[in-house]
């Protein structure tokens, strides 16, 4: 099949899909939405067909992001307002089947928006929606509205047309595009992608690789199991343009252990993909084949590391390699190799099928772009949302968030998962991108937003994380297998009561020594929140070292809570 | 168990890199790894023994020691922390006297500890046999594990 065949049958199962015959009910089947129940709400949504007698399309779908209110229903039926229901119960399930379903009358009071702009009694459009206003629905676009195991209704909504145009044009061309569209690796760190990608272009060897770390052990992140889970495809063509781009012939993505439910999705989307001619050998019909390999089942935060990916991908320990040679000149089996976060590798297709200059009209100018950010914690409404970088935190936890859940005050933001650091309430305006926030000795990191009310505290959440950490250390290097144990033991000793006054000095000794002589990021890294909260929560270390009194109540002060 | 063993390696065609599948494959048709196991497949991929050791120590999702018939696992992430799941972890705790990596003296069910499930908007979470659940508490958890059998 040529591709414009190939679409011209997606769009035909697409209209199908849409306008067919009868209701159709899609149910947010994500992780987030089957831990919210969305299993037991189709056998409701089917029961109760079958009960009146309905027939119905009952389809599962990924997630819109907006994770607090799952599981999430939305009924489209010919004649009526497309309606997304939200936090719908089994048995709300069946009043919406009777209703809306069985007698065409949409049920207002338990709608949180219409999907169709079709009015209905003062129940606002989805986009009008304060969690999705001001977003840029581009990764997101698909994300919640098609069927992940479909490949057409990728394809119906604009899929694979970025990979058709690269195969048009020359590898070079292709690098030159990215590198113009300014992406920034979105794993953490933000190194250029296109310059990666001409880094593995030009190293010599016949044969590379494109690795997709799909890892996502930062805690707090969810933005790449979210995506995958809604929109596999968008990682596979993502990854074929980079294949195609630097002359890769495989490609292999690492998938987080903790994500088995993934670990299916992209089995199906890497089959149909197949199936389709899209990748293996000659795709498309192209003078371009590509090998899509699947690693699950295994992994560790450090297994994120690049490095430490390449080797768990060897089947070995994870442990980081040292640099150089980076991965561009010896990644997998010592050939040129290109990792790139899911994010970033599903960026491709839009810079593609859009061009660099669309790309760069959203965001700032070093950071360009649209992001994935994943509200979580102390916060109303936690959820994905997607805004062009450079958007302030007040933004995305007050507008899009909806603030902190029965007003409580702001205690703390945590960026970026473990490594990104604490902000303070002053820092609300700041823009979030790369760059913006180092003054304030703060990363944006994967985008991860954490929000803590003022009834925590930061060092109980401390401790939480230099107790990953020290786990997490692969142990290689001494500087980090044994300072985060330090800095683990110094916390714990000062939430215990028994901190002392040479405390905060040695934390910062010990933290400018990890991030100095560490072997990779994780002990690099590590001291991040440690040396932030010194720096922006310095009376809450004084508090319970000078005062033996931990300011929110939380810490087992001497062995009991102790009031302030 | 030999007859399992050979079975998974007629999948494989010996190479190093075929280590991790491999322990995979063998947890999954015997639960866990026995010492012979690990020595059989180190004796397959021609690797010493150590090296699969050193490979099966290392992550959290190879078991060196039989588990029990279901998993708990409870999320220790940093949102899951935030939203109380030092509480839950507790409960469980204390209700079965139990730590983190440790089975029931029954082999009901093994407790874990995990880093983080990413699905930190429904926080405090916790995955039962492959499930996840969200929006937790110790007596919802504790309910969860009593229905089990
Ligand atoms: C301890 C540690 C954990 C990491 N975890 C991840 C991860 O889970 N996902 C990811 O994409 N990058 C992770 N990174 C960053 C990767 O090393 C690497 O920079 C990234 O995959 C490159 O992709 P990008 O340029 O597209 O961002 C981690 C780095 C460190 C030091």
């Amino acid at each position: 099949m040529t591709f414009a065949e190939i679409q011209k049958r997606a769009e035909a199962t697409w209209r199908q899909f849409r306008g067919g015959p009868g209701a159709l009910v899609l149910v947010g089947d994500a992780s987030c939405g089957r831990a919210a129940g969305s299993s037991e709400v189709i056998d409701a949504i089917r029961s109760e067909l079958g009960k009146i007698g309905k027939q119905a399309r009952v389809v599962s779908v990924g997630c819109l992001g907006i994770c607090y209110a799952e599981p999430l229903v939305e009924i489209a039926l010919p004649g009526t307002a497309s309606v997304l229901y939200g936090k719908v119960t089994p048995a709300a399930a069946k009043e919406l089947a009777r209703w809306h379903v069985g007698k065409g009358e949409p049920r207002a009071d338990l709608a949180l928006a219409t999907t169709n702009g079709a009015s209905l009694d003062g129940v606002p459009r989805l986009e009008d929606l304060p969690m999705m206003q001001g977003q840029a629905r581009l990764l997101t676009r698909n994300c919640g509205r098609i069927a992940p195991d479909n490949i057409d209704h990728y394809i119906a909504n604009g899929g694979y047309q970025g990979l058709a145009k690269a195969l048009t044009m020359s590898p070079e061309d292709v690098i030159t595009e990215v590198e113009r569209s300014g992406l920034r690796g979105r794993g953490g760190v933000g190194f250029p992608t296109g310059r990666k990608w001409r880094f593995v272009y030009e190293a010599a060897g016949s044969s590379k690789h494109i690795v997709a770390n799909a890892e996502e052990g930062e805690p707090g992140t969810f933005k790449d199991r979210f995506l995958l889970e809604s929109d596999p495809h968008a990682l596979l063509e993502g990854m074929l343009i980079a294949g195609y781009a630097v002359g890769a012939g495989e490609g292999h993505i690492f998938v987080q252990a903790h994500y088995p439910a993934l670990a299916r999705t992209l089995r199906t989307a890497i089959n149909q993909a197949y199936e389709l001619g899209l990748c293996g050998a000659h795709a498309l019909g192209a003078d371009f084949s590509f090998e899509l390999e699947l690693r699950t089942g295994i992994s560790s935060y450090v297994c994120g590391e690049e490095t430490g990916l390449l080797e768990s991908l060897e089947s070995k320990r994870p442990v980081p390699r040292a640099r150089p040679p980076y991965p561009a000149q010896a990644g997998l089996w010592a050939e040129p190799t290109v990792v790139n976060n899911v994010e970033t590798l599903a960026n491709a297709p839009l810079i593609l099928e859009r061009g660099a200059d669309a790309f760069r009209s959203l965001g700032a100018a070093d950071s360009p772009g649209a992001k994935l950010f994943t509200l979580a914690g102390d916060v109303s409404r936690p959820g994905v949302v997607e805004f062009p970088l450079g958007v302030t935190l007040r933004r995305l936890i007050e507008g899009a968030g909806g603030g902190l859940p029965e007003g409580a005050g702001l205690g703390a933001v945590l960026l970026g998962g473990i490594a990104g650091g604490f902000l303070p309430p002053e820092y609300l305006d700041t823009p979030v991108d790369f760059d913006s926030l180092q003054p304030a000795g703060a990363m944006m990191g994967t985008g991860a937003i954490l929000v803590a009310d003022e009834s925590r505290c930061v060092l109980d959440i401390l401790l939480n994380q230099l107790e990953f950490l020290s786990d997490e250390s692969c142990g290689k290097c001494v500087p980090c297998r044994l300072g985060a144990r330090q800095m683990l033991n110094i916390v714990k000793a000062i939430t215990e009561g028994r901190g002392r006054a040479t405390d905060v000095e040695n934390l910062k000794r010990i933290g400018a020594a990890m991030k100095v002589a560490s072997a990779c990021g994780l002990g690099q890294a590590a001291p991040n929140p440690v040396l932030s909260a010194i720096r922006h929560f310095g009376s809450v270390y004084e508090a319970h070292i000078g005062r033996g009194v931990c300011p929110a109540g939380v810490c087992p002060m001497h062995g009991e809570r102790k009031q302030a | 168990m030999q007859n399992e063993l050979q079975k998974v390696f007629s999948r494989y065609q010996g190479r190093r890199d075929e280590l991790i599948p491999i322990l995979q494959d063998i947890q999954d048709a015997l639960g866990y790894l026995p010492a012979e196991a690990m020595n059989a497949a180190a004796d397959f991929l021609k690797l010493p023994a150590s090296a699969v050791f050193g490979v099966a120590s290392f992550y959290d999702q190879l078991h060196t020691a039989p588990q029990g018939r279901h998993s708990v696992s409870v999320c220790e992430g940093t949102s899951c922390h935030i939203r109380g799941s030092a509480q839950i972890l507790r409960a469980i705790e204390k209700k079965f006297a139990l730590k983190p990596g440790q089975t029931t003296p029954d082999h009901m069910f093994t407790l874990e500890r995990v880093a983080c499930f990413g699905l930190c908007a429904m926080s405090p979470v916790v995955m039962v046999d492959g499930r996840l659940y969200g929006n937790m508490s110790p007596a919802k958890v504790l309910k969860l594990i009593e229905k089990l059998e």
